[in-house]
């Protein structure tokens, strides 16, 4: 422990709050109950900040800075909503809908996705852009579990959590732009997987229906993420 | 190596080199290997043995000597004569004229703009010397900077020479060297590493290849003199693996830097040590990136990280790590040996020093070249490049690759450098500019730029990812005259959205193309509208 701890002073929407070292502003931001929403960030496991839904203005800049990947300042005046910020989440939420196949009603996660509660919170009510229907297989190949890519945002929580709680890191990205795939081992089907302990880990933290268990039908996917917390925090008591 | 060494070998290069009454270049650049210089090398090699003049005349292959669009290119020296597009059959008639009138049909006047408006700095040894060779880099001054800066000068000395020669970073975006120098030099930590991005992806840019073709010592002696004074120990060249030459190039350059003491194990026989390793780049755009190159580094996929921390605080295994372009190391020897003040008197008050760019597109002359910052474009375009060919008129340059943008005609007169570039909603980019003609159409032209971006988009990040496609098939949609109106309003929509919200570099500048022609060349767009739109907006 530091014996002698920083503490940062800042303001998230005119709210005073303050920070530990190191602690980012979405950390700061749900320690104090002011929402900042975010479809690839998850407790427990590290930030990329790669979805840009969780992007912050900075006071006097006119800079959007992602609030998952940004240590708090001394001093910063943090907004985390206002008209430009919310019309480019719903365009962001609105790209995600066109780039894959998300049909709610005929997805197992119906009613249990997080990309399906981000865009009815966000009011994106349609899409503008042309639906690019591109046509991904779906592995069914583990025992247990299948994953549609079609449903796949590739926020990359499977694969962190895979590499950082469970340790197997199986799961990777293959591809480029739009090709980019999710994969298992080098691209084998998940069932002939050397590396997946079959934990299901990644089924849970997947925010879509694109990692679900088999024998699932449409809405019956929940996920069950009270493991997550547990494990980081026996992970941190540990050390 | 001690200054006295250096001296010696100087002088050895020298005399060997007053042996011969004439000296002939071939240049081996990948643009002339590419027709074949490499036969004609061999051709005047044989050709040479067979009339018995092998203590008279030597060939030798050199870099690049720019005229790109006149190759392959031979030189004849100490005379001094430039023969354009030389083929094997004519080596004959070229040996014949050894001594005599220069053989006429081929000879290149070297009397116009294209050579007495550059100013040559970093590009000053190409086509001089022998690039696999350290002792002909050594004969022209080489290595001089890292004796003089590990003999004579203390790390602080070496930044400081770097801060008064307001040099910006070469690779795009103009940070200045000495303030990035000086971060990492002050950065706690004993790691620490150097970065040489040599990962050059733009369509149509070349200088960093001809650079490292040319005279990799040079980069070499660049990096060696940053890591004494970042106080760095271990250095990668990020090279990308379709440079085979400039690869083959820098790992003779970096084995001959090492047998002289020059590299390694107490380098001028002081304490100070620094090894350099090549890393191939296997065709990612993104790498060219920093925190996605330094992850490429690193054995990772090549994606870009958030920033801060930057390279400075945490880079490679999360030390301080210093990237700089291979432009911006090549400037260094000079400023060392010649000082900051020499180079600060080059360019303008922001933008000091030369700048190399690669002249591309509708032009003449097209190739290599190095001219002093504060240049203007017309300057660059008719007087360098030779104007357009075939009776066109310039329509637009295009500056910074597939992150800048597009200048129109009318701002000809405007100067090259940082800001002015800026303003005018392009770049300086690394040094691309793509000469434009009136048969070009615009939207075409943005159109090629975003299929390169999504196609090197790296998937990591929701709006480059996705965004670029979808500014690609609005343009689509505009090419094939199927646009509304209300294309047009989300194409600058998605444009506002990809350039602020993206993750990194590449994404937040992929839609300059489009952002730039519709600022410039509006009225193109509005033509491709279907029929029943067309009326109504007012053009600005």
């Amino acid at each position: 422990m530091n014996s002698n701890p920083v503490v940062r002073s800042f303001t998230i929407d005119g709210i005073q709050v303050s920070a530990a070292e190191g602690e980012t502003i979405l950390e700061v931001a749900r320690q104090n109950d002011i929402e900042i929403p975010t479809l690839c960030n998850l407790e427990g496991i590290s930030s990329t900040g790669q979805c840009r839904l969780c992007m912050v203005e900075v006071k006097g800049t006119n800079r959007l800075i992602p609030s998952c990947a940004t240590v708090a300042e001394e001093g910063m005046e943090i907004v985390t909503s206002n008209e430009r910020i919310d019309k480019y989440r719903r365009m962001i939420v609105e790209l995600l809908f066109a780039e894959r196949n998300h049909i709610c009603a005929v997805c197992v996660a119906n009613g249990h996705c997080d990309l399906q509660a981000m865009a009815q919170k966000l009011g994106v009510t349609h899409i503008e852009f042309d639906y690019l229907h591109p046509s991904f297989q779906v592995d069914a190949s583990h025992p247990k579990y299948e994953v549609d890519h079609n449903r796949c945002i590739l926020c990359g929580r499977c694969v962190r959590v895979c590499d950082e709680i469970e340790g197997a890191h199986t799961r990777d990205f293959r591809n480029r732009g739009i090709n980019t795939l999710v994969i298992t081992d080098f691209a084998t089907p998940w069932g002939e997987s050397q590396t997946c302990t079959s934990c299901g880990k990644c089924v849970h933290v997947c925010p879509t229906g694109a990692l679900a268990e088999k024998g699932k039908s449409v809405a019956e996917m929940q996920k069950r993420r009270q493991f997550l917390p547990y494990l980081v925090m026996r992970r941190e008591g540990a050390k | 190596m001690t200054n006295d060494e250096l001296l010696a070998l100087t002088e050895q290069e020298r005399a060997e080199e007053e042996k011969y009454s004439h000296r002939i270049h071939i240049c081996t650049g990948t643009g002339c290997v590419s027709s074949h210089s490499e036969k004609i090398l061999e051709t005047f090699q044989a050709e040479i043995k067979a009339r018995g003049l092998e203590e008279k005349v030597k060939a030798r292959q050199v870099g690049c000597m720019g005229l790109c669009a006149a190759g392959p290119i031979v030189s004849i020296q100490p005379d001094g004569l430039l023969y354009r597009e030389m083929t094997p059959e004519l080596v004959p008639a070229i040996m014949d004229s050894l001594g005599g009138e220069p053989f006429k049909d081929q000879l290149i006047d070297t009397n116009i703009p294209f050579f007495y408006r550059q100013e040559k700095n970093t590009l000053e040894n190409a086509g001089l010397i022998d690039p696999e060779r350290i002792e002909e880099y050594i004969a022209v001054g080489g290595y001089a900077a890292v004796v003089k800066a590990l003999s004579e000068m203390t790390p602080a000395e070496v930044i400081q020479e770097v801060h008064t020669s307001g040099m910006r970073g070469r690779g795009g975006a103009g940070f200045k060297t000495g303030l990035k120098w000086s971060l990492v030099a002050k950065a706690a930590g004993d790691q620490k590493y150097l970065i040489c991005n040599a990962d050059e992806g733009d369509p149509g840019a070349f200088m960093d290849r001809s650079i490292l073709e040319s005279d990799p010592h040079r980069v070499l002696e660049g990096m060696v003199v940053a890591a004494y004074a970042v106080g760095a120990s271990q250095g990668y060249i990020y090279v990308r693996a379709e440079y085979p030459l400039a690869i083959k190039r820098l790992k003779i350059a970096i084995k001959q830097a090492e047998k002289l003491g020059l590299l390694g194990q107490n380098i001028c026989n002081t304490p100070f040590n620094f090894k350099i390793d090549l890393r191939l780049g296997a065709g990612a755009f993104v790498c060219g990136e920093e925190t996605a190159l330094m992850s490429s580094v690193s054995g990772n996929r090549g994606t870009p990280n958030p920033r801060p921390p930057f390279p400075a605080q945490s880079g490679i295994n999360n030390c301080p790590t210093l990237i700089n372009n291979v432009e911006t190391f090549a400037n260094i020897p000079g400023i060392i040996t010649d000082g900051g003040k020499w180079f600060a008197r080059i360019g303008t008050e922001t933008s000091k020093g030369t700048k190399v760019f690669a002249l591309t597109g509708k032009i003449k002359n097209t190739g290599l070249i190095e001219v002093p910052m504060g240049i203007t474009l017309r300057e660059i375009i008719y007087d360098i490049g030779g104007g357009i060919p075939d009776g066109h008129n310039l329509k637009a340059v295009q500056t910074g690759g597939p992150s800048g943008g597009c200048i129109p005609a009318e701002y000809l007169d405007a100067t090259v450098d940082y800001e002015s570039l800026k303003q005018l909603g392009s770049m300086m980019g690394s040094g691309g500019m793509i000469v434009i003609d009136d048969t070009s159409n615009m939207v075409d032209m943005a159109r090629f730029f975003m299929k390169f971006s999504m196609e090197e988009s790296c998937g990591k990040c929701i709006p480059c990812r996705v965004g670029t496609t979808m500014l690609y098939n609005l343009l689509g949609k505009f090419q094939a005259g199927q646009a509304t109106r209300w294309d047009l309003k989300r194409l600058e929509e998605l444009c506002d959205l990809v350039k602020n919200t993206s993750l990194c570099g590449l994404g937040q500048a992929a839609p300059n193309p489009i952002i730039s022609t519709l600022r410039f060349f509006r009225q193109e767009y509005l033509d491709k509208l279907i029929d029943s739109e067309k009326t109504g907006e007012t053009v600005e």
